[in-house]
């Protein structure tokens, strides 16, 4: 019995041992990327080291809701997180740098918040010159209001305009610098000198503006903006996404208990099928808007997301909320 | 039907008399319970991948409520690990026989607390938080912890099983419904034990322990507090105790008259109800306040669950009493006739997992192959789909179980009224309207 005793002792203590010792073991020996909603702490960790044409092995797993997984200024589709599910990524960096990945899933109010960074090492240590935006060397105050005084009755066509264009002289409004730097009141302004009537003036307006982008460009703005705008901004432009109202209440909340400017409270989304705000701002200012974020406002910084072509894409959609172009 | 000794059977009563197969079984149970502990704490947090979440509140429990307590009774607890490592406290070995020393303090518990409302109070405690504890893996790791070493810890104070007798939350129900289950474990011939002067089942013996369960074998009339354990077959000198098949509720001929288990019978039978509206009803402002423990909706929730519990249920099934005249005083008409609850309440409880367990069985494959969420896949199903399992089936087995238990409890109804001689026919309403109610919240 001596013999057994000792045994069955020897056999609870060693099952006790393994059932404690081995999930605290491959626990810790399973580096996870962990992700849970903003308020639940995002990614972590947030910060990733990699090295420039070696592979970086990741894996992800949602501690809650689904999620989404994406590198920005990277061809990179999303993908899904699942909850308690090991979703695995290999990335590989041409260049060394800082990148942004991201969540693209809308899993909460504060989804956007939902940053973190890779930090990219490898034999050129110098990091790509990065180009100044127009809007700060144009010294355009993208916060300033930028109301268009006047806004046409009905949407005004492209088609229309195309018509019109052949009576008129628009050469200088081709040059591309000209367009992103006016606002389409601006140009309105500009062909006060023709003959045409205030509802023509806009078509051809609308007309110069398709004539800057291309259907593929279109589609290109409107996936990304329904993948990564729609939530706040309503999949119609109209600000009315499905966390508009909850971003407004956090303002709210935010205002009470911020000490600094009341400019910095969040807000309400832009409504972008509002003429009289997307008439008057032109696409330097839009693009500044989008690479800088709305700077408490709630608009996240998008600049280290997107790349400048994607950028000029989704402002090309966003002007389609105004402008009727051909199909 | 007559009674079948099981332990007439050689192989059976060998395989009982023996320590070893019971603790080899007790073993693999006790490193499973701590693997669940372990899961809740460091696996995923996602309470659908994590072994404690799937294994605890969705296998275990189908196993338990839909095989083990209506055919085994208090068969879990016959292999329950919980007391394990508070009994090699106490008898200071696993296997070996008794030293005759006592270990530790080996008080008796006072007598206002030898009953089950304590295990009442543990149930209702786990109730109100069960929907954060049935979906929390870490939640359900520290009860499960913390189970386990309340379990030690009055090991260490008091004398037996304190903990499973008196403290277990789940032990509370096992033995109410313990009664409807067709096996027992009784003596074979009171004279003998009668006749037996050192009562070696209770007292314990060089053979063997005295009943953990602090029950008098000689005096079992019923299942509630027969823990299974089997140490009475050990050291009984003169073979008197038997394991039985018998008859589906046969216990409940005789009803108690204790209040403890008349309101055990109300808690488990409003609970069902409950459970069956929060965790299945389509209902989110519900599940939310049931979820959002400590916010005002939760004190809400709560209160309006004991209310339910013990004031709504209760008080109209008072209410039938008085419409009854009887001789017998009103407390024991209440405790008697509340027998009737407990098919009834079993049969809720079953029709109400199989709803749940249906739902999320798909669950266990994808937890057995990677049970901590760290991206394995063990046996290839990590990633199984969820997808409910039979469902063309649940209604009408949920129906087929609730009236099934509408008639057992209405053939309890006819016994327990002729007992203290009363019209059966307010109990009959009740428990009518009772199952009218989780018939629809079910379907």
């Amino acid at each position: 019995m001596r013999r057994a005793e000792f045994v069955s002792r020897f056999l609870i203590l060693v099952g006790m041992a393994l059932a404690i010792g081995a999930p605290i073991l491959f626990w810790s020996r399973t580096p996870l990327i962990h992700v849970s909603t903003a308020e639940a702490g995002g990614w972590s960790p947030d910060t990733l080291r990699a090295k420039v044409g070696k592979p970086l092995e990741l894996h992800l797993i949602s501690d809650d809701v689904v999620h989404g997984f994406a590198v920005g200024q990277m061809e990179m589709e999303g993908v899904n997180v699942l909850p308690g599910k090991v979703t695995e990524v290999t990335l590989k960096f041409d260049k060394p740098g800082t990148y942004t990945f991201f969540c693209t899933r809308w899993c909460g109010v504060n989804h956007w918040r939902m940053r973190g960074t890779i930090e990219v090492s490898g034999p050129s240590s110098e990091p790509e010159p990065v180009s100044v935006p127009q809007y700060v060397t144009l010294r355009i105050d993208i916060d300033a209001p930028h109301d268009s005084p006047v806004t046409p009755e009905n949407r005004p066509s492209a088609i229309h305009g195309q018509q019109l264009k052949a009576t008129l002289d628009i050469s200088k409004f081709n040059n591309s610098d000209f367009y992103r730097t006016h606002s389409p009141y601006q140009v309105f302004e500009e062909l006060n000198s023709t003959p045409l009537t205030d509802s023509e003036k806009w078509d051809v307006v609308s007309y110069i503006w398709q004539s800057h982008t291309t259907s593929e460009a279109l589609a290109n703005g409107k996936k990304l903006f329904a993948q990564n705008c729609a939530a706040c901004h309503g999949e119609g432009g109209g600000g009315n996404g499905v966390f508009a109202d909850k971003i407004a209440q956090t303002g709210e909340v935010s205002k009470q208990t911020m000490t600094g400017s009341e400019e910095m409270q969040m807000q309400k989304p832009a409504d972008f099928t509002n003429p009289t705000r997307m008439l008057g701002a032109s696409p330097v200012l839009l693009q500044g808007k989008i690479l800088r974020g709305g700077m408490g406002t709630g608009m996240p910084m998008w600049g280290s997301i997107f790349t400048e072509q994607q950028i000029w894409d989704l402002i090309a959609y966003l002007y389609s909320f105004q402008f009727e172009y051909e199909k | 039907m007559a009674k079948i000794e099981l332990t007439r059977n050689s192989f059976i009563k060998n395989i009982l008399k023996d320590r070893r197969p019971q603790l080899a079984v007790f073993i693999v149970m006790l490193v499973g319970y701590i693997f669940a502990i372990m899961a809740g704490l460091v696996g995923t947090p996602v309470g659908s991948h994590n072994f404690s979440i799937v294994f605890v509140w969705i296998a275990w429990w189908a196993v338990l409520i839909l095989v083990a307590v209506p055919f085994f009774g208090r068969g879990w607890c016959a292999v329950c690990p919980i007391p394990l490592p508070g009994e090699w406290l106490q008898r200071g070995a696993v296997l070996a026989l008794p030293d005759k020393k006592p270990k530790w303090l080996n008080l008796r518990v006072p007598k206002m607390f030898r009953n089950i409302w304590l295990q009442n109070i543990s149930f209702l405690l786990l109730a109100l938080f069960s929907s954060v504890l049935l979906t929390t893996p870490n939640i359900t790791g520290i009860v499960l912890a913390g189970m386990l070493f309340a379990a030690v810890g009055l090991s260490t104070v008091f004398e037996r099983r304190a903990f499973c007798r008196y403290l277990c939350p789940v032990s509370g129900f096992i033995g109410l419904y313990s009664q409807t289950a067709p096996i027992e474990l009784r003596i074979k011939d009171k004279q003998v034990c009668a006749n037996c002067k050192a009562k070696p089942c209770y007292n314990g013996s060089s053979a063997g322990y005295g009943c953990p369960w602090d029950v008098f074998p000689g005096g079992l009339t019923q299942n509630t507090y027969c823990g299974l354990c089997m140490e009475c077959i050990r050291t009984c000198p003169h073979d008197n105790i038997a394991v039985n098949i018998r008859p589906f509720s046969a216990d409940l001929a005789k009803p108690s008259t204790r209040m403890d288990e008349a309101f055990k019978a109300f808690i488990m039978l409003g609970s069902a109800m409950i459970y069956a509206g929060v965790l299945l009803g389509p209902w989110g402002t519900l599940k939310d306040a049931a979820y959002n423990v400590g916010s005002s909706a939760w004190l809400v929730y709560a209160l309006v669950f004991l209310t339910f519990i013990f004031a709504i249920l209760p008080g109209f099934f008072t209410l039938g009493m008085l419409k009854t005249k009887s001789i017998v005083p009103l407390k024991k008409r209440f405790a008697s006739l509340s027998t009737a609850l407990i098919p009834l309440g079993l049969m809720f409880w079953v029709a109400f997992s199989l709803s749940f367990v249906l739902t999320n069985a798909s669950y266990i494959l994808a937890a057995l192959s990677d049970p901590l969420g760290l991206g394995w896949n063990l046996f290839g199903t990590a990633t199984a789909t969820w997808q409910p399992m039979l469902t063309i089936f649940l209604a009408p087995a949920q129906t087929f179980a609730l009236v099934g238990g509408l008639i057992w409890s209405a053939r309890t109804t006819q016994k327990a009224a002729q007992e203290v001689k009363v019209s059966p026919i307010p109990v009959h309403v009740y428990s009518f309207v009772a199952t009218s109610l989780m018939l629809w919240l079910l379907l």
